[in-house]
């Protein structure tokens, strides 16, 4: 009992949140275009379902994209950094440049250089722009977190900068890396839906795009449907992140463990 | 036990790059087979020199030579400095991968050293399941797994509680004597020191340099009780003694 309290009272405080929107809703006769109740959600999810489950597909899609990205250039390029100071120097002022621009500012750029015909190539970079810096700060953390007497010992037994990294920084930076994975992935869905306010989606349709289409013909309640299902997206990518981060820390690394006695 | 020295420092000195002296013209020749200790206060530069010996700093001026070459040489720092998400043996098995020692064959040979510092049986725990006196084990053991000649230590047990530290104490001059290690030890404690030493270089505070060069001869098997005997106690004097003469001064 104790154990399933946790999910027990937030789905009763959601079920119960869901019955007093219905109520107020009805009773105060609520315009739908302001607020439509949850059964005209539920009504809209099932007369568009195909539409919604496309776009869920497409968002999902991007997302991961982004994400793969952010990750794989996050980590090589603290990497690179770790190497080389003057790598550093030149080039992480830039990384900064390039994550407090507001991205919205940069879509018609993109729009531009990768062409009005490549929108889903255009989203995927604002996307990963998005997800990418999180990713970086957190690795250059966790590969300068080393234990230095380590380090020493390592060059002692005569060890290279390559062994170095893989078998003492890597693994170090693991539970950092993870960390900004774990942002990272929710910051690619927003910026894939962002993306697509301000990119549009080309011929496919996204998530981002069904909110626009459904605001614009005052469809709230599909609007809501979608918005819903982004809510849904991105708890999977946090479930999925941690479940990532339990498999592969839990045998050693603090945070992951469950306290004793 | 001794022959020809080990190692030989001359003339050795280093400052920091913020302008502190740590250490001013320090020579030292260890012979093998010694177990010699360096005691100082905090801030003397021993542990500067150690490092310098273990060629992990270079010195300002002077030299470190070893006549009969560069011997296999062990650290072991003064926390633990484990690997968190490898177990305990592949802590140990360190120094061999990084040598390029086949898995098969270091494997056993880190857990024969496991086995030898009481630690068989726990080769797949990891770090965070042992108690602080298990880790130094572990620490121990991945310093002898390489079967080094030379075996530097930086205050190791200085964390430890008083039971345990008489334990590892014990435990040390074991594996010294079944592997005819040469020791240098730096500690803080002039009982510490005096029990295990052939050999106690006391320093003076920064900048370092040698103030007094002790020769002990304590028994070659001896427990607690040894702590209590006149021999300790008036050697414990003497190291005592030239301690407070090298604040002074």
């Amino acid at each position: 009992m104790t154990r399933a309290l946790p999910y027990l009272v937030p789905a009763l405080a959601g079920v119960l949140a869901l019955a007093a929107w219905q109520w107020s809703v009805r009773a105060f006769g609520v315009s739908p275009i302001v607020l439509a109740a949850p059964s005209d959600i539920a009504a809209a999810y099932a007369a568009n379902y195909e539409t919604l489950a496309a776009a869920l597909w497409f968002t999902l899609k991007i997302t991961l994209m982004a994400f793969a990205l952010a990750t794989a250039a996050g980590v090589a390029l603290a990497v690179v950094f770790s190497q080389s100071r003057t790598i550093e120097y030149a080039l992480y002022p830039y990384a900064v440049v390039l994550q407090v621009t507001p991205v919205v500012a940069i879509a018609p750029l993109l729009l531009i250089w990768i062409g009005y015909d490549n929108v889903n190539e255009v989203l995927v970079v604002l996307a990963w722009i998005i997800a990418f810096f999180t990713v970086l700060s957190n690795t250059i953390t966790g590969l300068r977190s080393t234990d230095h007497n380590l380090i020493d010992l390592m060059k002692l037994y005569g060890a290279s900068r390559w062994q170095v990294l893989w078998r003492l920084q890597l693994p170090g930076a693991l539970p950092y890396i993870l960390t900004g994975m774990k942002i990272s992935g929710g910051l690619a869905l927003i910026g894939a839906v962002t993306a697509e306010f301000v990119a549009g989606s080309g011929n496919d349709l996204g998530l981002g795009w069904v909110i626009t289409l459904a605001g614009r013909s005052n469809d709230t309640a599909e609007e809501f449907a979608a918005l819903s299902l982004l809510s849904i997206l991105g708890i999977l990518i946090l479930f999925a992140m941690t479940a990532l981060e339990w498999a592969l820390l839990h045998r050693w690394h603090e945070s992951a463990l469950k306290r004793e006695g | 036990m001794s022959g020809g020295p080990l190692l030989s420092l001359s003339g050795i000195a280093k400052r920091f790059a913020s302008g502190t002296q740590a250490i001013a013209r320090v020579d030292l020749d260890v012979a093998e087979g010694t177990f010699l200790s360096l005691v100082g206060p905090s801030g003397c530069g021993k542990s500067t020199a150690l490092r310098i010996i273990a060629g992990l700093l270079k010195p300002d001026a002077g030299t470190v030579s070893f006549p009969s070459g560069r011997p296999e040489m062990g650290f072991v720092f003064q926390e633990p400095t484990l690997m968190p998400w490898a177990t305990v043996l592949g802590n140990a098995r360190l120094p061999l991968d990084l040598k390029g020692v086949p898995k098969s064959e270091s494997n056993d040979r880190a857990a024969r050293a496991l086995t030898r510092v009481g630690l068989g049986g726990f080769e797949t725990a990891y770090p965070r399941e042992l108690s602080g006196g298990m880790k130094m084990r572990v620490s121990i053991a991945r310093a002898i797994a390489a079967e080094p000649k030379l075996l530097l230590m930086d205050e190791p047990f200085a964390a430890l509680d008083e039971l345990t530290r008489q334990a590892l104490n014990d435990d040390l001059l074991k594996l010294k004597d079944e592997d005819a290690l040469t020791v240098i030890f730096v500690t803080h404690s002039v009982y510490e020191s005096t029990y295990l030493s052939s050999r106690v270089v006391v320093m003076t505070p920064r900048p370092g340099r040698v103030a007094a060069d002790i020769a002990l001869s304590p028994p070659p098997a001896r427990d607690e009780t040894y702590r209590l005997t006149p021999q300790f106690m008036r050697d414990a004097g003497t190291v005592s003694a030239a301690l407070k003469g090298a604040m002074a001064s």
